[in-house]
């Protein structure tokens, strides 16, 4: 099956074909589908719905809400919340999210770079040692990558590198699976004949690169950039290892502390379990949103490495 | 660059052409682009995979041979941390955990997400295309956010199962219904990307297959457990293994929900859990290596055979 034409034809060809399989003959409504989808939605929708509204909720109101814990309370306190979150701590919170977004963009666009690069040089060349780098690279998508936190944590502490945004941006930039999604896309999604055309009027391997493959590149680009921002943005175990400074945190590191603490009491006047509520709600809403609005690109680019 | 001087000399042409018999595609590539320049483009990621993946690797093996005595200081121990994992009844606990909570949680969130993709992918209405966006939406958000947020719907104090159920409102963190309650957490963490990925592998097939079945006679459940599911198997099989990989080294949701679980969750519930609180509670990093470094072979073992065994059907492989 031809992986170029999947991400297109996801979305265009094969709704195309439905709609006149649907012309021809018509359709039953489908009520017990629906259904059942209804019933898939409640349920994988229902600790946002908790979280959105336990955010509008005063501290007080969150134990003790006279219409459950599933309903809104009486009062409307999202907009206190928010300013006790961004000042609480001289606005931890905020360089929370800064450190997020920081390591998510380094790491991720770094792993994208590094796996465009490999992948068009494992799908367009034949260099020595080509055969076995790529069962290294398949071997390597196997290695649990949690296996490598500690050591990697020692290693980084022998060159005083713990403790420092580069321990989570460094390691973040590895990614074997990037590499294997953009070497198949790349195989079928930049002819060779293009390739070849382009040397013969005179371009080196350099601008051949840049100004013909890396364009046709783009879908499974967006894609492999999307999965390692995600990827890095939603990492826990590697920050809580190589970070001691809370000062570096990243999100969820940050909002795990908050609930150790509040466990503990220790809020200092201020309740911890509201901070982390709405912390939680402002975290995820940067990376839904970007969900929402490139889905044209990773609906198709997600299914790259399934359909060979 | 470092590493240009580790790169084997361009071969030329003709040599190439020799090896790679009759793969046309390969020959014209050869024609062109010389060893050197296909290794410049490799030589960023192999770097970067030497350092973060070949580097921790032989270095946590390495660590893993010497033990670490406040008062004997660091000494070679050959094999023994190993011996002492695979004879640690904490350890072999944690093992056991995992390898039943795969066998619980991977069929469950597998089938949620093929059950789903199917329904979706029969259906074309503005609803389904809603419903597909929102079972996805868990994959955006943080493993700790989604942990944090089942751990405040199982709580006694403001959950809602208080208020259904009363005071006999089951405790989904007690150490009888743990299980159930980590199964929960995953699989809506996880079901989501599952079935986005099957659906697209679905949406990829002919429809003119399933016109001509009907033709035949097959019924829709015909239609898809015989059409559909054989001819996606290259997915699952990918699903499958990302799953195995991602529930052997469960580590944080149960790390994120110890302290709110009254003990239930203990520091050993995992290997993962286990290696992390032995290296930064009690500064043993050399055991610790030893059991990540045991942890990961065994899974890279497992998950290569098996992709091995069904190479025919995963393209994985090949």
């Amino acid at each position: 099956m031809s992986v170029l034409s999947s991400p297109v034809r996801a979305d265009d060809a094969v709704h195309g074909l439905r709609e006149g399989r649907r012309a021809r003959r018509p359709r039953r409504r489908r009520t017990g589908s629906h259904l059942f989808l209804a019933f898939l939605v409640l349920y994988f929708v229902l600790p946002l719905w908790f979280l959105v509204v336990a955010s509008t909720k005063s501290p007080g109101g969150l134990f003790n809400s006279p219409n459950g814990a599933l309903w809104f309370g009486e009062e409307f306190a999202l907009f206190d919340n928010l300013s006790t979150l961004f000042t609480y701590n001289d606005g931890i919170y905020l360089r929370w999210l800064g450190n997020s977004l920081l390591y998510a963009f380094g790491g991720g666009i770094g792993a994208t770079v590094l796996a465009v690069l490999a992948g068009y040089a494992f799908a367009k060349f034949d260099f020595p040692g080509r055969r076995i780098s790529f069962a290294l690279l398949l071997g390597a998508v196997m290695v649990p990558m949690t296996a490598l936190v500690i050591p990697t944590f020692v290693m980084l502490s022998e060159v005083e590198l713990t403790n420092t945004a580069w321990a989570v941006i460094l390691p973040s930039m590895l990614s074997p699976f990037g590499v294997y999604l953009m070497r198949v896309y790349t195989a079928d999604g930049v002819p060779d004949e293009l390739l070849d055309a382009a040397r013969m009027d005179g371009a080196g391997e350099f601008r051949t690169f840049f100004q013909v493959a890396l364009p046709l590149m783009r879908p499974a680009i967006v894609t492999v950039l999307l999965l390692s921002v995600v990827g890095t943005w939603n990492n826990y175990f590697l920050p809580l290892a190589v970070l001691s400074d809370s000062e570096l945190f990243p999100i969820t590191v940050g909002i795990n502390l908050w609930q150790g603490l509040a466990g503990a009491n220790n809020g200092g006047g201020v309740s911890l379990y509201t901070l982390i509520v709405v912390g939680s709600l402002v975290s995820i809403i940067p990376l839904i949103a970007a969900f929402l609005g490139l889905q044209r690109y990773w609906q198709g680019g997600l299914s790259i490495g399934s359909l060979k | 660059m470092a590493t240009l001087d580790t790169a084997p000399r361009p071969v030329s042409p003709a040599a190439g052409a020799t090896s790679a018999t009759g793969r046309r595609g390969t020959r014209r590539r050869k024609r062109r682009g010389n060893g050197l320049v296909g290794w410049l483009f490799l030589a960023p990621f192999a770097v970067v995979f030497l350092l973060f993946l070949v580097g921790p690797l032989l270095y946590a093996f390495y660590l893993s041979l010497f033990t670490n005595g406040l008062a004997t200081g660091e000494e070679f121990a050959g094999l023994a941390n190993y011996s002492r994992a695979f004879t640690d009844p904490a350890f072999l606990s944690g093992v056991w955990f995992v390898v039943r909570f795969a066998v619980v949680v991977i069929p469950a969130q597998m089938l949620v997400a093929l059950i789903a993709a199917l329904v979706l992918d029969s259906l074309t209405s503005r609803f389904a295309k809603f419903s597909r966006l929102m079972i996805f939406v868990p994959y955006a958000i943080p493993a700790v956010i989604g942990a944090v947020l089942w751990g405040f719907l199982y709580s006694p104090n403001f959950g809602p199962l208080e208020q259904l159920f009363g005071e006999s409102a089951p405790f989904l963190l007690s150490p009888d219904n743990l299980f159930y309650g980590l199964t929960n957490v995953v699989t809506w963490q996880w079901a989501g990307y599952y079935m986005i990925i099957i659906y697209a592998a679905l949406q990829g097939i002919d429809p003119a297959i399933y016109e001509a079945a009907r033709m035949d006679g097959a019924k829709a459940w015909q239609i898809a457990t015989r059409i559909k599911i054989p001819m996606i198997s290259s997915a699952l099989v990918l699903i499958l293994v990302f799953a195995v990989i991602g529930t052997l080294q469960f580590f944080t949701e149960p790390q994120v929900l110890l302290p709110i679980s009254n003990g239930s969750i203990t520091t050993d519930i995992t290997p993962n859990v286990y290696a992390f609180n032995l290296a930064f509670r009690f500064a043993q990093f050399n055991y610790a290596s030893a059991i990540s470094f045991a942890l990961g072979i065994v899974v890279f073992i497992g998950v290569y055979l098996f992709l091995f065994l069904t190479r025919k059907r995963g393209g994985f492989l090949k």
